[in-house]
């Protein structure tokens, strides 16, 4: 009996009933083509430029927007289905939602605002411990009496944060959650989301355009650009092996080239890639085949400063060669640019600790040999 | 002080608050969220007794309260009584004269609400009904509160369109103002002048109830 209801929830969760789906697509008024998913207690970061139709992807999950084509399902509900003619309203879909600017009811005290999204079958009674909880949550017991102009910018965001949960709902979701609050504020309102989000055992779907929020607190990261979903998948994956150059470039990596597969090993497991006039090895060519012409790229963290009474390199490595156009420090850290010499018209843009530049005696116009790690090569399309 | 054509106003006055007050609401609300085709048209014709001459207003009103023609043939076949010379004709009136100032402020107030805090009570669970009732008509209230206080002040104090509907009979259809033409034309300036004083306190209040009301709603 207990296997086959295990067998049922496993196919079910196969089919995707478990956490959220969503798969839209409309041209007018703003284009949008989005796929994606998110599963229970996982936070999926929506990153792009502005513009990019991040909030509207938002506001479709909640019913607010009305795209065109697709389904939205939560949990094995369906809330959207264009061609089951399915649209729940934004009341009937379970979903928490925090704006980017709060939109707190201005003539409502801080415990009114919460106590007013609260299910309305529950008694009265019930409503205002839960109220409370909520509030001593988010560390706002205190001034519940408060109207929205008299907190605080974090304050706000906290009472924001405790009426999306007021629902219990199905999925949350965060509009640039910290982008009206200054700096302080938002590295503690970051540690406080990390902390709830290992309780909530619901979908999250944050939007932000501060990339490094989003490798920070996601689990999950999806590219928009122009309303089109380009990749999801781990921090780590988009950001060092992208489904594409446009995806490399939006993640912030600047070490982008294009490049030709000269050598591929049987098991696609290593390879020789060209480079100008030098030759990088690779450890995996991922379905390239010898000839092809792909973009590629290496992580300013795969980029390793030679010392300069060392010569030999490692098959691992590929040593390069070129000259410091100029370095910027950044706190405990310095930006480097280097010109290759194996090919004028590439700049390699990477961060090394201040130190090493101190003791390599580096300055504006030194000549320097770094090793690209053939780990951190990774193979896209060449340019569209 | 003509305590009869006193109670003639105040009751067209607050008749016109009570009927002209749901109808604003609605028509507010709609002129502020809504984008359809001939919006500005209708938007237009709702101003459109702030700029007309009461005379012209009133000679429409007249055709059109006639018991041959369309709202004064309903009318009469409904109560056996003619809307022109009558209470109800001038309530009528009223109400057309006044429908600007009734909208327009709520209009601007309901405009002052944000669409994302609205947004927000959908996604907090609230129906439409309970977001009417629990959010939009705290935040407009200012407005709401200006637009009645316009409308009483103005309903008391209107003159045109009143002679023209209602003549000037005592007890029905003659208000405060029509009578003070009434006094002033038969030479008794001393009765003219108390009602002449009462309206004007009338129409300050109403002005300072305004403009508090709306110092308010740019405090919040």
């Amino acid at each position: 009996m207990t296997r086959i209801r295990d067998e049922e929830t496993l196919a079910a969760r196969e089919q995707g009933s478990d956490g959220l789906h969503v798969h839209i697509s409309q041209r007018q008024p703003i284009a949008l083509d989005a796929n994606l998913t998110c599963a229970p207690g996982e936070l999926l970061a929506l990153v792009g430029p502005s513009g990019a139709g991040k909030t509207s992807v938002l506001r479709a999950i909640a019913g607010l927007l009305h795209p065109s084509f697709g389904t939205i399902r939560s949990g094995g509900v369906t809330w959207f289905s264009s061609e089951d003619r399915i649209n729940l309203t934004p009341q009937q879909r379970s979903v928490g939602f925090m704006f980017q600017d709060y939109a707190l009811f201005p003539h409502l005290s801080a415990h009114d605002n919460v106590a007013l999204a609260i299910d309305k079958s529950l008694p009265r009674q019930a409503r205002d411990e839960r109220t409370r909880q909520l509030l001593a949550m988010v560390n706002l017991e205190d001034l519940d009496v408060r109207k929205p102009a008299a907190l605080s910018g974090g304050q706000r965001q906290r009472v924001a944060l405790a009426r999306a949960l007021a629902r219990d709902p199905d999925v949350l979701l965060l509009d640039e959650p910290f982008s009206a609050v200054d700096q302080m504020t938002r590295d503690r309102l970051k540690r406080e989301l990390v902390a709830l989000h290992g309780k909530l055992n619901i979908p999250i779907v944050l939007v932000t355009h501060d990339l490094d929020e989003a490798l920070v607190l996601s689990d999950r990261l999806a590219v928009l650009y122009a309303g089109t979903l380009l990749g999801q998948g781990t921090p780590d994956d988009m950001r060092l092996r992208p489904p594409s150059r446009m995806v490399a470039r939006l993640m912030g990596q600047t070490n982008v080239f294009s490049g030709e597969v000269v050598e591929t090993a049987s098991d696609a497991r290593a390879g020789r890639l060209r480079f100008g006039d030098v030759d990088l090895n690779v450890s995996a060519t991922r379905g390239w085949s010898r000839g092809a012409n792909v973009s590629w790229m290496v992580a300013s963290e795969h980029i390793v400063l030679h010392r300069r009474d060392r010569v030999e390199a490692t098959a691992g490595e590929n040593p390069v060669a070129g000259r410091v156009t100029d370095f910027a420090r950044l706190g405990d850290q310095a930006a480097l640019r280097v010109k290759l010499d194996a090919m004028p018209d590439a700049i390699l843009n990477f961060k090394l600790p201040h130190r090493s530049i101190a003791r390599n005696g580096i300055e504006v116009g030194t000549h320097v040999t770094v090793s690209l790690l053939a780990d951190g090569i990774h193979l896209m399309a060449p340019d569209a | 002080m003509d305590w009869t054509a006193f109670s003639v106003s105040l009751q067209l006055a607050a008749w016109t608050c009570l009927l002209i007050l749901p109808v604003a609401v609605v028509v507010a609300r709609v002129l502020a969220w809504r984008e359809f085709r001939g919006k500005s048209v209708v938007e237009a014709l709702i101003l459109l007794p702030l700029v007309l001459p009461p005379t012209v207003l009133g000679f429409y009103l007249l055709v059109g309260f006639g018991s041959e023609t369309g709202v004064g043939k309903f009318v009469a076949g409904l109560t056996g009584q003619t809307l022109v010379f009558s209470f109800l004709g001038i309530l009528l009136a009223s109400l057309v004269v006044n429908l600007p100032f009734a909208v327009q402020p709520m209009q601007r107030a309901f405009e002052g609400i944000p669409a994302n805090v609205r947004e927000a009570a959908w996604v907090s669970g609230l129906s439409s009904w309970e977001t009417f009732r629990r959010i939009e008509l705290p935040l407009a209230w200012p407005g709401i509160v200006s637009s009645m206080a316009l409308v009483f002040a103005h309903s008391l104090g209107e003159f045109g369109v009143i002679l023209m509907i209602g003549g000037n009979i005592p007890g029905e259809t003659q208000t405060l103002s029509i009578a003070i033409y009434d006094r002033v034309q038969a030479f008794r300036n001393d009765e003219a002048s108390i009602m002449a004083a009462a309206l004007l306190v009338f129409s300050f209040v109403a002005i300072v109830i305004v403009n508090i009301m709306a110092r308010r709603r740019l405090l919040r």
